[in-house]
């Protein structure tokens, strides 16, 4: 309560959802998913968003994340409308600002955990040297110093999570978008997966948003969004 | 940049390698005919140019009618003889000619067997001369057959070659044809032709005997006094000879030749040959573009998830096309290299098959600028045929693909 206040001595607004719709067309029928999400997330911060399955989570996080654009409203990256960018220019903003982690880890099975962790990369420009060493000091940092050349099948499922985290973290981006990334795990997985979140958030600043149907991993966020059917039902602080 | 774009296609590769294998297959047959085809018919027409342009200007070529490919090799019925010859000596205007008989047949040396064509030409100077000037033999080394020799033998410049036999050849050795011997009594210089350096040339009469041809001839010579015309003379010739053959007009059972009507036939009989092998060997090719085609929709299906991730974490749809462009450029390149040295090693087979059985008629010289293009070619298939499951790959939409299992 206090400790929060001194992570944000000013709030700074990195991401603001302005009235957001999003509609799917089915046949002659439409369906309302978001229902007009009002929401700003600050520079920093850890922030939850719960919801039962089918409230919309997932279609929050794909726009949040800028792979999906709203049927109606506006969302500000750093103050910025994206509506008004082009479908490449959202993949370029997408590769710097953003690092997804997914429930399924989606690793690519033919390649290194050092390469799944590269990948990111070779779509910016990042130089060839630099970003090997990059690759490797987050595999470190994750605790897979020793698992650099293993295949994503050779790993458990906690291990192909921290890669999926170290291959977020590549580009260094701003945010941290995890989707249910422990919903595939045994829970001392899990944990430690929380674990790296909350020292990702608190030595390197990154902001989380973390997306889940968790009710026991909200502890570990500063607040928590409750979704209900396409729209906000409560944004609690800590 | 575009280098870090080859390691995810050649990982998908290798961890497919029987895909990958088949895939390449179409391309690697369609590419290794095109290779193997193209200098064959090259290797072919410049045998035969080299032959004919030797000849000059102001003679004629006396064959009996038939395939031009078999002309003298008396596998037609029909002949020529000493008679035809002396008819045409009677003709006003010829200045000279002569015949000679050729067979491709056994000849061997330090317990080796090669077949080469063993010619037999006339002992008599003038007409010796004739075919000699006419084939552009030289003497190098020693003397050229003359009257009275039997059982002598002339050799091409190829025999001084020690490989040829595994052992060096000398003037004065002995040296077996169809089970007899001979002695060597002289080596050509090198006229250049591969087929003319390898040959054998023994007298007419031993030929005779040796072969059992009696007065049998397999190409006349005919050489016209300076200022007659080439074409006027044909006429005549073949006037007399309907005559004395007892022929009607148009019904020739012979044929008189000008070098350059020889290099066109074969020419035209070769184009026709080749442009039937090479559209054989461009359907090939398309079938081996419709296979990468295949290999990459599929692709792109397996991997539709894939492509989801890619776009989350920034890749443009234009880095995803180029991605998978590269994926099936990397097919035709790898397909067109593996084709190309395939198709060598076919080509430089035949020519080997060749030279054993009919003499180093063939030589297969290989241009690196026309391989290289072809293997760019190889590439350009590859990446038309992946062009449109590219584009779809790149076009997919983002969140639908990461669903997709
Ligand atoms: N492409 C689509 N077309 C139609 N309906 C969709 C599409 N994507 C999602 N939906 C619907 O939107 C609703 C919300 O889906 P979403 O995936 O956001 O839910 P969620 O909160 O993430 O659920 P879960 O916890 O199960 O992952 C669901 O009813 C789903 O069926
Ligand atoms: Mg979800």
């Amino acid at each position: 309560m206090n400790s929060a206040k001194t992570h944000f001595p000013k709030k700074e607004i990195l991401l603001e959802l302005q009235d957001v719709w999003k509609t799917y067309q089915m046949g002659s029928e439409s369906l309302d998913v978001l229902r007009g999400v009002s929401v700003s997330i600050y520079k920093g911060e850890f922030v939850t968003i719960l919801g039962p399955s089918g409230s919309g989570k997932s279609t929050l996080m794909n726009l949040v994340g800028i792979l999906d654009i709203p049927t109606r409203g506006h969302i500000l990256l750093e103050k910025k409308d994206l509506s008004h960018l082009s479908e490449s220019a959202l993949a370029q903003l997408r590769g710097k600002k953003i690092g997804f982690v997914f429930q399924q880890f989606n690793l690519i099975h033919t390649l290194s955990a050092l390469e799944n962790v590269i990948l990111p990369t070779i779509f910016q420009n990042v130089p060839q040297t630099q970003r090997i060493e990059r690759a490797k000091e987050l595999l470190a940092l994750v605790g897979l110093a020793d698992r650099m050349h293993h295949r994503p099948n050779e790993l458990s499922g906690g291990q192909q999570q921290r890669v999926a985290i170290a291959r977020a973290l590549v580009n260094n981006p701003e945010i941290i978008l995890a989707d249910e990334p422990t919903g595939n795990l045994d829970s001392q997985s899990g944990k430690q997966i929380m674990e790296l979140l909350t020292t990702l958030h608190e030595k390197e600043k990154k902001t989380i948003i973390l997306v889940t149907h968790d009710q026991s991993l909200v502890r570990h966020a500063q607040r928590t969004i409750s979704l209900r059917d396409g729209k906000i039902v409560s944004i609690t602080n800590k | 940049m575009i280098k870090d774009y080859f390691l995810i296609p050649w990982k998908e590769m290798h961890n497919r390698k029987l895909r990958s294998l088949l895939t390449l297959f179409g391309i690697i047959i369609g590419i290794a005919s095109v290779v193997s085809l193209i200098n064959l018919g090259q290797g072919l027409q410049q045998a035969i140019t080299g032959q004919v342009s030797a000849l000059g200007n102001d003679k004629l070529i006396i064959t009996a009618k038939g395939n031009p490919l078999t002309a003298g090799l008396s596998i037609d019925a029909i002949k020529i003889t000493t008679h035809d010859m002396d008819v045409i000596r009677k003709v006003s205007g010829v200045k000279q000619a002569a015949g000679f008989l050729y067979s491709s047949s056994k000849i061997e040396f330090n317990n080796e067997a090669r077949y080469f064509f063993v010619d037999g030409f006339p002992t008599n100077k003038e007409e010796n001369t004739l075919i000699n000037s006419a084939q552009s033999y030289k003497i190098a080394q020693g003397r050229n057959i003359a009257s009275g020799d039997r059982y002598k033998v002339v050799l091409g410049s190829e025999y001084t070659n020690p490989d040829l036999f595994g052992k060096d050849i000398s003037l004065g050795n002995k040296i077996l044809i169809k089970e007899h011997e001979f002695k060597i009594i002289g080596f050509w210089q090198k006229t250049g032709s591969p087929q003319d350096d390898k040959s054998a040339i023994i007298p007419i009469d031993t030929y005779q005997e040796l072969f059992q041809k009696n007065n049998e001839l397999g190409l006349i010579f005919v050489q016209i006094n300076p200022g007659e015309d080439l074409n006027l003379m044909d006429a005549k010739i073949k006037k007399e000879l309907r005559k004395s053959r007892h022929l009607k007009e148009d019904k020739e059972d012979f044929s008189i030749q000008t070098p350059q009507q020889l290099v066109s036939t074969f020419d035209t009989v070769l184009n026709i040959v080749q442009v039937v092998l090479i559209g054989i060997a461009a359907i090939s090719l398309f079938v081996g573009g419709i296979g990468i085609m295949n290999t990459m929709f599929t692709a792109v299906l397996q991997r539709t998830k894939e492509i989801g991730l890619f776009k989350a974490i920034g890749a443009t749809n234009r880095q995803i096309l180029t991605l998978f462009l590269i994926e099936s450029g990397l097919y035709g390149l790898i397909g067109g290299i593996l084709g190309v040295l395939i198709g060598m090693l076919f080509a430089k087979i035949i020519e080997y098959i060749f030279s054993q059985f009919i003499g180093s008629l063939l030589v297969i010289q290989f241009q690196w600028t026309q391989l290289l293009a072809i293997i760019f070619f190889s590439f350009i298939i590859g990446c038309i045929s992946g062009f449109t499951p590219a584009r779809k790959a790149s076009k997919l939409n983002a969140i639908d693909s990461l669903r997709y299992e």
